[in-house]
């Protein structure tokens, strides 16, 4: 692994980093309203719709709330922002180059993933009101619910490659044998992880953090303006980046060196992936925390857990 | 430029807050009406928002009186600016039959700006949307923000 700085850098900011990561993201979030559009038998917005938006939120003012501590407030969505840009860098790059990949790096995706409600739940706390303070609780209540599940489902695939930590050689595992998705023990995987992912991105039914018909929008109420703007950037990365994570760890990645013109097809798989959600969010109505809670603790994790046990026995 | 990139994507992302300054409910409706997949205002990428720290475009609905204009004041101003209000129906606009109530406190556009009046008892959903392009046409006609 012998990599100049500038091409760090270039990797983290422009492609397939920050820049591309947020051009994408947003584009994900066009279709997240477009495809819900349809299913309610709209039209929808138009195609630049999300750029509007975040450009639009650029040139308000921001407010920051009496006795909120100006650092944290105004400081946690940029943290938010710098790790999922780090955490698509990693995992984009492991796909695209598998040879550059780091020892150990899926635990540092694992590091980054929590990286976001955390810096969710110290802005929401910070902002000194009772609302944003009822989102943060409920966010860290949702976090514990979906993460030991989250866990087991990357310990059956890690257990299934027969110890691999490297998301490159997970990769080549897959490319040599067959897709996670394809065994009895990684399509329950697939399957946790899925959920997980649909809690982690806040989307119905898990948006009881957000709830905006509820408690206003509970962890962003009190965000406004530029702040605000970052903080929806980050999701729509996140959107982005959880699409790539499902699909590298359980679908063989976006680009796998057997196939040519895979190479542009396997960019759809993400989208997939991704319309799966919309439909799950169309679909289905949000949950109270305690059943949320519920259905983690018993349905995902005895999921999650059978699978891990199938992939210790073989299958 | 960067005026004209701010200007343009605020007339095309108006986020709604709806501010019920004790409206008889008849226009929050049919605001509810506007959001329904037969008009689907997204379509001009307006949405509605739950907290007017997100807001662009204010809905004033109902005739202002003494008790709820302070907090119309103080929802005014929360909302971030550059914001559009709107005077919506005929109360928030002239008092409609309240004009001689004991606690009126007026129309709407004595106490903060109004850019838009969308007149009716309540408006129909297709006024609201000549009403909220309206107040497109007027942003993109301002010179500055």
């Amino acid at each position: 692994m012998n990599m100049s700085v500038g091409w760090v850098f270039f990797y983290l900011l422009v492609f397939p980093g920050f820049l591309f990561t947020s051009v994408v993201g947003l584009l994900y979030t066009w279709v997240d309203r477009k495809v819900t559009a349809r299913v309610q038998f709209r039209v929808g917005p138009p195609l630049l719709q999300p750029f509007f938006d975040f450009f639009k939120l650029l040139g308000k003012d921001t407010f920051v709330p009496e006795g909120a501590p100006r650092s944290i407030f105004l400081g946690a969505p940029l943290i938010g922002l710098a790790s999922v840009s780090v955490l698509s860098t990693v995992l984009l790059v492991s796909n695209l180059f598998p040879r550059q990949a780091f020892a150990g790096d899926l635990i540092v995706v694992l590091y980054l993933f929590a990286f976001v409600p955390i810096v969710l739940i110290l802005g929401a706390s910070s902002s000194s009101n009772p609302i944003s303070a009822l989102g943060a609780s409920r966010e860290m209540s949702l976090y514990l619910a979906y993460e030991l599940p989250l866990l087991f489902a990357l310990a059956t695939i890690v257990v299934k490659s027969g110890g691999l930590l490297k998301i490159g050689d997970l990769l080549q595992w897959q490319w040599t044998n067959h897709p996670f998705l394809y065994s009895a023990s990684g399509a329950l995987a697939f399957v946790s992880a899925f959920l997980c992912m649909q809690a982690k991105l806040g989307f119905v039914p898990f948006d009881i953090a957000e709830a905006e018909q509820e408690i206003m929008g509970g962890i962003t109420l009190e965000y406004s303006g530029p702040v605000l703007a970052i903080l929806k950037l980050t999701k729509a990365m996140l959107y982005f980046t959880v699409s790539i994570f499902l699909t590298i760890f359980f679908w063989g990645g976006f680009r796998s060196p057997r196939h040519g013109w895979y190479h542009i097809l396997g960019w759809l798989k993400p989208l997939a992936i991704i319309v799966l959600i919309i439909l799950i969010k169309n679909t289905n109505p949000r949950l109270r925390i305690d059943q949320a809670l519920r259905f983690f603790w018993s349905i995902v994790l005895v999921l999650s857990i059978a699978g891990f046990i199938l992939a210790s026995v073989g299958l | 430029m960067l005026k004209g990139l701010k200007k343009a994507a605020l007339a095309r992302s108006l986020w709604i807050y709806h501010v019920a300054a004790s409206p008889c409910n008849n226009c929050d409706i049919e605001i509810l009406d506007l959001l329904t997949p037969r008009f689907d205002v997204e379509r001009f990428g307006l949405l509605l928002t739950g907290s007017p720290r997100h807001a662009d475009l204010l809905l004033v609905t109902g005739m202002v009186n003494k008790k709820v204009l302070d907090r119309v004041l103080r929802v005014y101003a929360q909302t971030p600016k550059p914001c559009v209000v709107a005077a919506f129906g005929s109360c928030a606009i002239s008092g409609d039959l309240f004009v001689d109530s004991y606690n009126f406190a007026g129309p709407l556009d004595k106490h903060i700006p109004v850019d838009v009046y969308i007149g009716g008892c309540p408006p129909k959903p297709e006024a609201m949307i000549l009403g909220v392009m309206r107040a497109i046409e007027k942003l993109k006609k301002l010179k500055d923000l």
